[in-house]
């Protein structure tokens, strides 16, 4: 029985927080994946940094997600037994390294989105979300800090580079509408004051990401069609193998303390 | 991490070089004064550390691919922070001796270049597979708990920047060495399939992590040299006494039972193995360990799949500078 997934009683704030958490455990997990497998020992150190915050941010959300449901769910459950179907992170997090450019992207766009995400949720009208938000705007500034740093060097580096981080920009691009998406469920929050509305930032988001692509003499794309499905589960076919590897011992183990 | 059995000198010290001050300068070393980057050193002293200093540093970094090997599978979200954070402590480890080793005289990139060649050699106990969480356990336990017996002595080391290097890096592997034993508390106090995890894992660990002591003093060649220059201030065999001394009480805690049937305590209270298979330890560091090729293959493709990446920064840098210096002129 315990190998089963856990089930999750969505409620709008419950559901909210599962979101932001999953974002942050996903992304959090790929950076771990460089681990010792970095360009440089300099990089190996700020990846790992960056995946720690990610990872703190997702066990306060999801403790608070488990606070709020009010059940006998946890961190741990939440994170190693919902099957790829349960969970709500946008797509951009799960898509995979590639090489370092495309993890420098994927950490740009999403960390130019989380520091004013971050920045404006400060202000919720929900004590733990405004807590969570002060510690999370700080680690997400130097996450943008350091991944507009590397977008630059690498679009204004060698040819090589510049090729590599534009193909990154190319494929990516079509994962950062998700971010800026509100459905009915979190309408709801974002009238009562406990969230924010994504909507309104995404001018800024743009001016920041525009700036720095602009910069590294990069370009972003034309096209301005844009995947979705990640809030709801629908998820691209890469999660479910992150998932496999994050959870195998807990499914081989069912009920185990580690 | 670090291995005793790596940090033998050259023994020749001897040379050609100003007698006057090489006595001036082991007589620093017998009034206990720390030598700097900027004093005269007998040139075989340079080496001998450059060559200890890089290559704990290399161990430091190919250290961290046997426990990244679990990262991503921890059972746990406060495990897995805890390992990564543990693992880049040990990146950290790698940057800080390098930098020390780099006072000597050579460059980090030289000496990085001497450990992708399989030149330079680091811990063989990193060849070894971490199958099992339990592995994450016992490395934390008894390889990083060997390592800090190693490392102590070495905060008194006669050069100034390596014995400061592992203070800092001492304080972080106790740590860890705490952390690796809590993971085994909670193996062995979890389910008999846990708990035999945690058995199976000290039976393939224990042989391995007493060899990390080195060769038995009655071979140890060149030790005498590094003692008179105080890098050295215990042999390998009392080290290697004092850690089995401390493991065993630790082992019994557990409840777990040390593969060695033959072992007993003397009547000064220390326990006595059984002999070492020295020709598994000869294997290893020939490149015949289970990991030797895994690990190099793993570094040098970082390495290699980095380079672009490092090409960038530099011509960046490069555009950067040649810009600045066109608008110094305008």
């Amino acid at each position: 029985m315990a190998t089963a997934n856990i089930e999750v009683s969505e409620t709008p704030l419950v559901l909210y927080a599962l979101r932001r958490a999953d974002d942050a455990l996903i992304l959090g997990h790929r950076l771990s994946e460089w681990c010792g497998h970095a360009p440089a020992m300099e990089e190996d150190m700020a990846l790992a940094n960056m995946g720690l915050d990610l990872l703190g941010q997702a066990r306060e959300l999801y403790t608070y997600a488990a606070k709020v449901e009010g059940k006998d769910n946890d961190e741990d459950k939440f994170a190693y037994l919902r099957d790829v179907r349960q969970y709500r992170n946008l797509l951009l997090v799960e898509q995979p390294n590639g090489d370092f450019a495309r993890t420098m992207v994927r950490q740009f766009f999403y960390a130019a989105f989380a520091d004013l995400y971050w920045r404006a949720m400060m202000a919720s009208s929900d004590p733990t979300f405004a807590a969570i938000a002060a510690k999370s705007e700080k680690e997400s500034a130097y996450h943008l800090r350091h991944s507009s740093e590397w977008i630059v060097r690498l679009g204004d580096g060698t040819e090589e580079s510049h090729r590599r981080a534009q193909d990154a920009i190319d494929d990516l691009w079509a994962y950062t509408g998700e971010m800026f998406v509100v459905d009915d469920s979190e309408r709801g929050l974002i009238d009562a004051g406990i969230a924010i509305d994504p909507a309104a930032l995404r001018p800024r988001w743009l001016r920041t990401v525009t700036g720095i692509i602009n910069e590294a003499t990069l370009a972003l794309p034309k096209s301005d069609w844009m995947q979705q499905g990640g809030r709801v589960g629908s998820h691209s076919e890469h999660l479910g193998h992150l998932l496999s590897e994050l959870q195998s011992l807990q499914r081989t183990f069912p009920g185990a303390t580690w | 991490m670090y291995t005793q059995a790596l940090n033998s000198s050259d023994g020749d010290d001897r040379g050609v070089e100003d007698v006057v001050r090489a006595n001036q300068f082991q007589a620093r070393i017998d009034a206990d004064e720390r030598i700097e980057p900027n004093d005269w050193m007998p040139a075989a002293y340079r080496k001998t550390l450059t060559r200890q200093i890089s290559q704990h540093a290399h161990s430091e970094i190919v250290g961290m691919l046997p426990e990244g090997n679990w990262i991503t599978r921890a059972p746990s979200l406060r495990r897995k922070a805890a390992l990564l954070a543990k693992v880049q402590d040990e990146c950290g480890h790698g940057l800080y001796l390098y930098a020390a080793a780099e006072t000597l005289g050579t460059s980090r990139e030289e000496l990085v270049d001497g450990m992708l060649s399989g030149k330079a050699k680091y811990s063989s106990i990193f060849n070894y597979p971490t199958l099992t969480w339990a592995d994450i356990g016992t490395i934390g336990w008894l390889v990083d708990g060997a390592a800090i017996m190693n490392q102590i002595p070495l905060c008194r080391c006669s050069y100034g920047p390596y014995a400061r290097a592992m203070i800092r890096v001492c304080k972080e592997e106790s740590f860890h060495q705490r952390q690796g034993f809590e993971i085994m508390v909670t193996l062995c106090r979890g389910t008999a399939e846990q708990k035999a995890m945690a058995q199976n894992a000290l039976d393939r660990w224990w042989w391995p992590v007493l060899m990390m002591f080195g060769p038995p003093d009655q071979v140890s060649r060149h030790s005498d040299t590094s003692t008179k220059w105080k890098i050295k201030r215990f042999s390998n065999d009392e080290l290697r006494q004092k850690f089995i001394d401390a493991t065993v009480p630790q082992a019994e805690f557990l409840g777990l039972t040390i593969p060695d049937p033959g072992m007993k305590q003397n009547e000064n209270g220390n326990w006595e193995h059984s002999p070492i298979d020295w020709d598994e330890f000869k294997q290893v560091l020939a490149g015949n360990g289970p990991c030797n090729r895994d690990r190099l293959a793993a570094r040098r493709k970082a390495h290699e799949e980095g380079a672009w990446v490092r090409e960038a920064a530099m011509a960046y840098a490069e555009k950067r500078k040649s810009r600045q210096l066109a608008q110094a002129a305008e």
